[in-house]
């Protein structure tokens, strides 16, 4: 807690947990699909899916998609500019279980990828990615953060993190999740510092990773 | 963890009166020691925030702006052309800071860029006294981004022992919480001791005590703006009543203990739902109906 946290943040309205927060659920959701997005199934549940139009939740998640920061006053017209940036996007209302009220799941295709991200709005604009595809995830953007996707093997998770100590990077926050014993697996790291391009592009050269994104404070 | 840290008011007028600083003063302190920052940069960071306060201000004092929803806008031009025309009766700060107060309330609802102070529900009222102030009293910018780190020590007090949710504990926790940091601030600024700006942050909490998050709709438009604009007041008078130095009884960290407990009290209907309060008038119920028909017929609005 801090000054910035009360008088703060700059961000369009009008509700930090259905504007602010949905803006930085659509830049992770942007992020960890690791290219623009062309098409976007949004999936409201909850007190997003009863008043996500009031509140701008939907031109917000679309701005988000689109790169827009929570203070961007291009925001209010996300969703005529999205067509304009090549980007398709449908809304639909989906009961997402047991999750927080303002919770979306985003289903989002780029040119390479397709990704399904399920997030929560947890109030005063900060966020948690849930889920990332079928693994379950603690993403909440304030950190620098790196995802790693790998077949489940002794050893991945040692030299991820001995590349990261060796360039002094502390880790702040660490979740694995697997599909199964020896299946795929994925990692979210946070990071009190950044990490260098130069250290991703050692992850990635790693044989046994096959993908790294590394994703911005947001 | 900085040696300026504090958990409630106890310490933070503790830290004020050992270290014979403002409220504000440890704040800023505290800040720059959390972040390993210089002071200057730290006050420059507050300063690009009092910017877009004053740019909120401009906008909604001088342009015809509308809520998606159509339901609000213009009563902050609407307001200034009447403190201008000599026709207010609260006295000019007061009037300054309510039509300030509503005028950044409506470009929020408008989505327009604001700053949450601390929420986005309350971001008029801070900048509505402080830059009434700063009209009526002719401050420079060091005083009032002093104002503002005051403001935000409240709010830190105020976030360590209670949600600053609508949804959570109503709207006492927002335009409350916002109204006693303003209060707090203007008794700074006008140079009351510590003790009086926590004072007149109790006031203005007392106040406010048991405010429900009614929004009509779900939206934050009403009676969020109004209550901005009402609240912004309600913190001048809070200020005049501690710097006159009437007695006030009750510690500010208690009187956020009642918070919690009169929040924890409200019903779901009161909390951010939009289906009780002034959200279950049966205006309020036409009004919804009047929008989803515009929304699903646009053609007919």
């Amino acid at each position: 807690m801090d000054a910035f946290q009360i008088i703060g943040p700059v961000m369009i309205g009008p509700s930090s947990s259905h504007t602010a927060g949905a803006v930085r659920i659509g830049r992770l959701a942007r992020a960890i699909l690791g290219e623009v997005p062309c098409r976007a199934e949004i999936l409201l549940h909850g007190s997003f899916a009863r008043t996500y139009r009031g509140h701008g939740t939907d031109r917000a998640l679309v701005a988000g998609l689109l790169g827009f920061n929570v203070d961007d006053e291009r925001v209010r017209e996300a969703m005529e500019l999205a067509p304009r940036e090549g980007l398709a996007v449908t809304f639909g209302e989906k009961d997402l279980g047991d999750v927080h009220p303002n919770s979306v799941q985003l289903n989002l295709k780029g040119k390479e990828r397709a990704v399904q991200v399920v997030a929560s709005s947890l109030g005063g604009g900060q966020v948690l990615v849930k889920k990332i595809d079928a693994f379950t995830v603690e993403l909440s953007g304030d950190l620098p953060t790196l995802v790693a996707a790998y077949p489940d093997r002794p050893g991945v998770i040692a030299a991820v993190t001995a590349l990261l100590a060796g360039a002094g990077v502390n880790i702040a926050g660490m979740r694995v999740s697997r599909q199964a014993a020896g299946e795929k697996a994925l990692m979210v790291v946070e990071t009190d510092q950044p990490v260098p391009a130069g250290l991703v592009a050692a992850m990635r050269s790693l044989p046994i990773i096959e993908r790294v994104i590394s994703i911005d404070p947001v | 963890m900085t040696r300026y840290n504090f958990r409630n008011m106890a310490e933070l007028l503790e830290l004020a009166r050992a270290e014979k600083l403002t409220l504000g003063g440890v704040v800023i302190r505290y800040q720059e020691e959390l972040e390993g920052k210089p002071r200057e940069e730290v006050r420059g960071l507050m300063a690009g925030r009092l910017q877009v306060m004053r740019a909120a201000a401009q906008k909604g004092l001088s342009e015809d702006i509308r809520s998606p929803s159509g339901l609000v806008g213009g009563g902050g031009k609407l307001l200034e052309e009447w403190r201008r025309a000599g026709k207010s009766l609260s006295g000019t700060t007061t009037a300054r800071a309510v039509a300030i107060a509503m005028a950044i309330a409506e470009v929020n609802a408008a989505m327009g860029r604001v700053v949450a102070a601390p929420t986005a529900g309350s971001c008029g009222i801070l900048p509505g006294v402080l830059l009434a102030l700063e009209a009526e009293r002719g401050l420079g910018e060091d005083q009032l981004v002093d104002g503002l780190f005051t403001a935000a020590g409240i709010g830190m007090v105020a976030a360590r022992q209670a949600s600053l949710s609508g949804a959570a504990l109503g709207c006492q926790a927002e335009c409350g919480v916002a109204t006693a940091m303003a209060a707090a601030a203007a008794v700074e600024i006008a140079g009351g001791e510590p003790e009086r700006a926590a004072a007149a942050a109790g006031v203005a909490l007392q106040g406010l005590m048991g405010l429900v998050c009614d929004p009509v709709g779900g939206l934050v438009e009403i009676p969020c703006v109004m209550r901005n604009a009402t609240g912004a007041a309600q913190a001048l008078a809070a200020a005049d009543i501690a710097l006159a130095g009437v007695q006030c009884y009750l510690p500010f960290d208690e009187v956020i203990a009642a918070m919690v407990q009169v929040g924890r009290a409200l019903p779901a209907s009161l909390r951010e739902t939009g289906t009780g309060g002034v959200a279950a008038c049966p205006t309020a119920r036409r009004l919804v109906e009047q929008i989803s028909t515009w929304r699903h017929n646009p053609s007919s609005a």
